[in-house]
C-alpha cells in the first residue's frame, strides 16, 4: 500500500509570533520555519506504517513556494521515500485550496491511505483533511490517536470530547493526526545526508488543471490586546457593579 | 531550566561572516551548504533541547559514581547517550571511509556549541571520542584504523586520552608510564590522573589513548609514545572480548562537571598497540591540539551561552519595585541589570563569531589545492588556537559569574540553576592546558618564534577593516575609535615584547596573559565589526530580518565602547614590564 503524506510549512512553535506593522500578516521575515507539527506526527506515522510492512511507499507532498522544499527533505530525512513538490508563490491559500490540489495528486498518484496533520499551528482551520475527503468521497477519521491497517480495512481511534471512539474505515481513506498518535523520532544525521538524493517531483496547480481562488481572502491580522493593570474595589458592590457595567460579564 | 539553540545568531556567522557556501564549493562539497547547515542545527538542536538539557541538573545532583563493576554514570545519561550515537552524531566530520559524513570542521563546531550549552558534562565524552578519532585517524596504521575507527564514528564505542600523571601535569616531561614490547603488542604499566570519562558503563567498550615510554626512549618529551589500550580487548572479529588490564581506582570529588566521571587510571601490564612511530607521541598530541584546544573553548562560549539565557529569562521574570500606577517592574528593565545582560550578550556574539571563525580556518587550510594558500590559513588556525582556548574560557568566567549576580541572592542559591553553570565553567581554563600555557605558547610559538610575522599579517588585516570603516560612513562613531584605539594597542604590545623579550627574560612569561587577553578582545572586536558590517549591508539592501541586524550593529557598538577598551589596561600591563611582578623574594610573598 502507498501512504501519501502532507507536511505544511509552518512559523516554528518556539518562534514568538510577530504581526507586520500594516497589520496585512503575521510577520514571516527571517523568521524560523518548521513542519507544521500535526503533520510531523503524520509523516512518522507513515513511516513507522512503512517500517512495519503495512505500507510499501511514503511519498510526501507540500505546497508552495520553494522553501517548502526544505519541509520535503525534512519529512524524506524523517524516512519517507519520495517528495511532490506542488510549486506555487501564494502563500495564502485556504484549506478549501490545498483540498483541491491535494485531491489531484491522490488522483494521479492513487495510494491507499492519506495522511495528514489535523490542522496547522499557523491558522489553526483544522478543515483541509475534511475537505479533501468530501472532494475524494473518500471515508474520513480524524484527530486520530491511533491507527491500525487490517487488511483492506483502517481502524482510527479518535480523540473526541467524550473520550475515544473507534472507526473501521474502507481504504482508501483520509485519516488526520492527533498530538497523541505518536512522538516524532530524531532524525538521524546520515539520513538528513541521504534525503539530500532522494527523487522529488515538481508539479504546479496548472499542471494539476486546479483553478485558484476559493473565495476566502484574508483582510487582517492584530494581535490580541495588551493586558493591562488591574484596578482594586472598596467593596463587593463595587466589584459587581464593575463586573456588571465595566467588564459586562455578569 | 530550558535551552533553545540560538540558531538565528549562528546561522548569521555561517552565512555572512564565515562564508559557509563559498567554504563549501572551493572544497567541491556542491552538496553542502548553509540550508543544509540549517536542517542539521534544527535537528541537533532538537535533541540537545529535549534529551540532553533535561539531564543537565540530574547530573549535576546525582553524578557519576564508583560501583562494584567501575563507574556508573548519572541516571538517564545512558539512554541519552544511546539516542546521541544512534543519531550518528560522532559522524559528522568523519571521513566517509570509516562511516563518517566527512562534514567541514567548522559545521561541527557549530552542532558542538549545542551539546556543550545542552549538557557540557555529558558533551565531553563525545568531544574526547572525537579526540581519539583524530589521533588514530592522523597516525595509526590501517589497520588499527579500521578496527577501531568504524566503532568509534558509530559511537558504539567511546575514547578517552591519559596524559596526565601526579607528576606530570603541564610537564610532560615528567611522564612515568612504561610500555614494553611483547610480540605484536605492548604492555602498559603505570597509572594515569584526571582522566575525563575514563571509564562508564554506556557502551560495550572504551578505547584509551595513553603516553607512555618504551624501555629505551630517551629523557624528556622526545621519548613519549602514544598507544591504544581498549578496555576490552578486540577477538578475531573486531568485537569486544577478554577484559584488559586497565581499571578506574577512583573518581574526583569535583567543584563542577560532577556527570562527568574525572577517573584515576591503573594500568597494570595492560595491552597496548602502539600509534604511529615510537617517541613521537608528543608530536602527535600536537596534530590534535588545535581541534582539543578550540573545543575546549568553544565549551567556554557554550557554558555562557546557557547561562545567560537562563539570567535573561530571570531578568524578565523577577519584579522588584514599584511604578507610580502600581504595577511592579521586570529587574529587566534596570540600567545595571541591562549592563550585566549586554555584557553577556555581546560577549557571547564575539566568542561565537571568534570560535567560528577559527575552526573555518581548519577548514580552509585542509581544503586549499594551493600549499602556500594552506600555509597562511594554518597559521591563522595557530594563531586562533590559544586565543579561543585561552580567552573564551576566561570570559566564561566572568560570564557565568554575571549570570549569577543578574539572579541575585536566588543567584547563589543551588536550585535556580545559574551556580551549576558557574561551577561547571571553573575547569575550563584549567583543561587542555591552562591559560598560563596557553598565553605561553601564544606569545612563544605563535609569536616570538616567527618574529611576529604572522600576527603582524593579522594585524593588517584588521588595519584594512579599520581603513573600511574610515572610508564608510558609520552610524557610531564610538565603534571606529575604540577599534582603531584597540588595534594600535595591539600593534604596540606586539613591538614591546618583540623589542623587550630577549633583554628581560621575565618579561614574556608575566606579560603573556595579558598580551593573550589584549589579542582576544582585539579579535573578538574585529569579528564583531566585520559582523556589523555584513549586517549594515543586509539592512540597507532590505534583506533579513532588521529585528536581529539591528540588534547586531548594537551589541557590535556596546562591545566595542564596553569591553574593546580593556585592551589598554591589558597594553598597560604589557608595558610595565616584569619588574613589580617578580621583584618580591618568595618569603616576603
Amino acid at each position: 500500500m502507498k501512504v501519501l503524506v502532507a507536511v505544511k510549512r509552518v512559523i516554528d512553535y518556539n518562534v514568538k509570533v510577530r504581526v507586520r506593522a500594516d497589520n496585512s500578516n503575521v510577520d514571516l521575515a527571517n523568521v524560523k520555519m518548521s513542519i507544521n507539527p500535526f503533520c510531523e506526527i503524520a509523516v512518522e506515522e507513515s513511516v513507522r506504517l512503512k517500517e512495519s510492512g503495512a505500507a510499501t511507499e511514503v511519498v510526501v507532498v507540500s505546497i508552495g513556494p520553494k522553501a517548502v522544499q526544505e519541509q520535503i527533505r525534512s519529512a524524506l530525512a524523517a524516512g519517507a521515500d519520495r517528495g511532490i513538490w506542488v510549486e506555487t508563490d501564494d502563500t495564502e491559500l485556504s484549506g478549501l485550496a490545498v483540498a483541491r490540489l491535494l485531491a489531484q495528486v491522490v488522483r494521479d498518484e492513487q495510494p491507499g491511505l492519506v495522511l495528514l496533520g489535523k490542522q496547522a499551528i499557523d491558522t489553526d482551520n483544522n478543515q483541509t483533511g475534511q475537505m479533501l475527503a468530501a472532494l475524494l468521497d473518500w471515508p474520513q477519521a480524524t484527530f486520530a490517536s491511533k491507527l491500525e491497517v487490517k487488511g483492506a480495512e483502517v481502524e482510527v481511534t479518535r480523540e473526541i470530547d467524550g473520550g475515544l471512539q473507534t472507526l473501521a474505515l474502507t481504504l482508501p481513506a483520509v485519516v488526520t493526526a492527533d498530538l497523541r498518535l505518536n512522538t516524532p523520532r530524531y532524525i538521524k544525521l546520515p539520513d538528513i545526508m541521504k534525503a539530500k538524493r532522494k527523487p522529488l517531483a515538481t508539479t504546479s496547480p496548472a499542471a494539476l488543471a486546479v483553478g485558484p481562488g476559493t473565495g476566502v481572502k484574508l483582510l487582517g491580522v492584530t494581535p490580541p490586546t495588551e493586558r493591562r493593570g488591574g484596578i482594586k474595589v472598596e467593596s463587593v458592590a463595587a466589584l459587581v457593579d464593575c463586573l456588571k457595567n465595566q467588564a459586562q460579564v455578569l | 531550566m530550558s535551552y533553545l539553540h540560538p540558531y538565528q545568531d549562528v546561522a548569521f556567522v555561517l552565512r555572512k561572516v564565515v562564508d559557509f557556501d563559498g567554504l563549501c564549493a572551493a572544497a567541491g562539497h556542491d552538496e553542502i551548504n548553509a540550508d543544509l547547515a540549517a536542517t542539521i542545527l534544527s535537528e541537533a538542536g532538537r535533541l540537545g533541547s529535549e534529551v540532553l538539557a533535561p539531564l543537565n541538573r540530574v547530573g549535576d545532583r546525582e553524578g557519576a559514581r564508583m560501583g562494584a563493576q567501575g563507574v556508573e554514570e548519572s541516571p538517564g545519561f545512558k539512554d541519552a547517550y544511546r539516542q546521541f550515537a544512534d543519531a550518528g552524531w560522532l559522524s559528522l566530520t568523519v571521513a566517509e571511509d570509516f562511516g563518517g559524513q566527512d562534514l567541514p570542521n567548522c559545521l561541527g563546531t557549530a552542532v558542538n556549541e549545542i551539546w556543550h550549552s545542552a549538557n557540557m558534562a555529558f558533551a565531553l565524552c563525545p568531544m574526547l571520542s572525537q579526540g581519539a578519532m583524530e589521533a588514530i585517524g592522523h597516525h595509526a596504521d590501517d589497520a588499527l584504523k579500521a578496527l577501531y575507527l568504524p566503532k568509534l564514528a558509530a559511537g558504539e564505542w567511546t575514547g578517552t586520552m591519559n596524559i596526565t600523571e601526579a607528576d606530570a601535569g603541564s610537564d610532560l616531561a615528567a611522564i612515568k608510564t612504561k610500555a614494553r614490547p611483547a610480540g605484536d603488542h605492548y604492555l602498559i604499566t603505570g597509572q594515569k590522573l584526571y582522566i575525563t570519562w575514563g571509564d562508564h558503563g554506556m557502551t560495550d567498550n572504551i578505547v584509551h589513548l595513553v603516553l607512555a615510554r618504551l624501555p629505551d626512549a630517551p629523557p624528556g618529551v622526545k621519548g613519549i609514545s602514544l598507544f591504544i589500550v581498549p578496555k576490552f580487548l578486540l577477538d578475531a572479529k573486531g568485537e569486544p572480548g577478554e577484559r584488559n588490564a586497565v581499571n578506574c581506582l577512583s573518581l574526583e570529588h569535583k567543584l563542577g562537571i560532577h556527570a562527568s566521571p574525572t577517573c584515576l587510571m591503573d594500568f597494570t601490564d595492560a595491552v597496548g598497540f602502539l600509534v604511529g612511530e615510537p617517541n613521537n607521541g608528543l608530536a602527535y598530541m600536537f596534530t590534535m591540539m588545535n581541534h582539543a584546544r578550540q573545543s575546549v573553548g568553544l565549551q567556554g562560549l557554550a557554558i555562557s551561552e546557557r547561562a545567560y539565557q537562563e539570567a535573561l529569562q530571570y531578568a524578565k521574570d523577577r519584579l522588584q519595585g514599584t511604578r507610580r500606577d502600581g504595577s511592579r517592574i521586570p529587574i529587566i528593565e534596570f540600567p545595571d541589570v541591562r549592563r550585566m545582560l549586554m555584557t553577556m550578550k555581546s560577549c557571547i556574539e564575539a566568542m561565537r563569531v571568534l570560535a567560528l571563525v577559527a575552526a573555518a580556518e581548519a577548514d580552509r587550510a585542509r581544503y586549499a589545492t594551493d600549499p602556500a594558500v594552506a600555509a597562511r590559513h594554518f597559521a591563522r588556525l595557530e594563531v586562533y588556537t590559544p586565543i579561543v582556548k585561552g580567552w573564551l574560557t576566561e570570559l566564561a568566567q566572568e560570564l557565568t559569574s554575571l549570570g549569577i549576580q543578574i539572579d541575585g541572592g536566588m543567584g547563589y542559591v543551588e536550585e535556580a540553576g545559574a551556580a551549576q553553570h558557574y561551577r561547571d565553567a571553573r575547569i575550563l581554563p584549567i583543561y587542555e592546558g591552562t591559560t598560563g600555557i596557553q598565553a605561553l605558547d601564544f606569545v612563544g610559538r605563535k609569536m616570538l618564534a616567527n618574529k611576529g610575522e604572522t600576527l603582524l599579517a593579522l594585524l593588517t588585516e584588521m588595519e584594512q577593516t579599520a581603513a573600511e570603516l574610515r572610508s564608510t560612513p558609520y552610524r557610531y562613531g564610538s565603534v571606529v575609535k575604540a577599534f582603531e584605539a584597540a588595534v594600535a594597542a595591539g600593534t604596540r604590545a606586539r613591538q614591546s615584547l618583540l623589542d623587550g623579550a630577549a633583554a628581560d627574560r621575565h618579561l614574556a612569561g608575566s606579560a603573556s596573559v595579558n598580551f593573550l587577553m589584549l589579542f582576544g578582545y582585539l579579535c573578538g572586536g574585529w569579528l564583531m565589526v566585520k559582523s556589523a558590517q555584513q549586517a549594515q549591508l543586509m539592512l540597507n539592501a532590505g534583506e533579513g530580518d532588521p529585528q536581529l541586524l539591528s540588534a547586531k550593529l548594537t551589541t557590535t557598538r556596546f562591545f566595542c565602547e564596553h569591553l574593546l577598551p580593556r585592551t589598554g589596561a591589558c597594553l598597560a600591563s604589557v608595558l610595565a614590564g616584569s619588574e613589580s611582578t617578580m621583584a618580591l623574594t618568595a618569603e616576603q610573598l
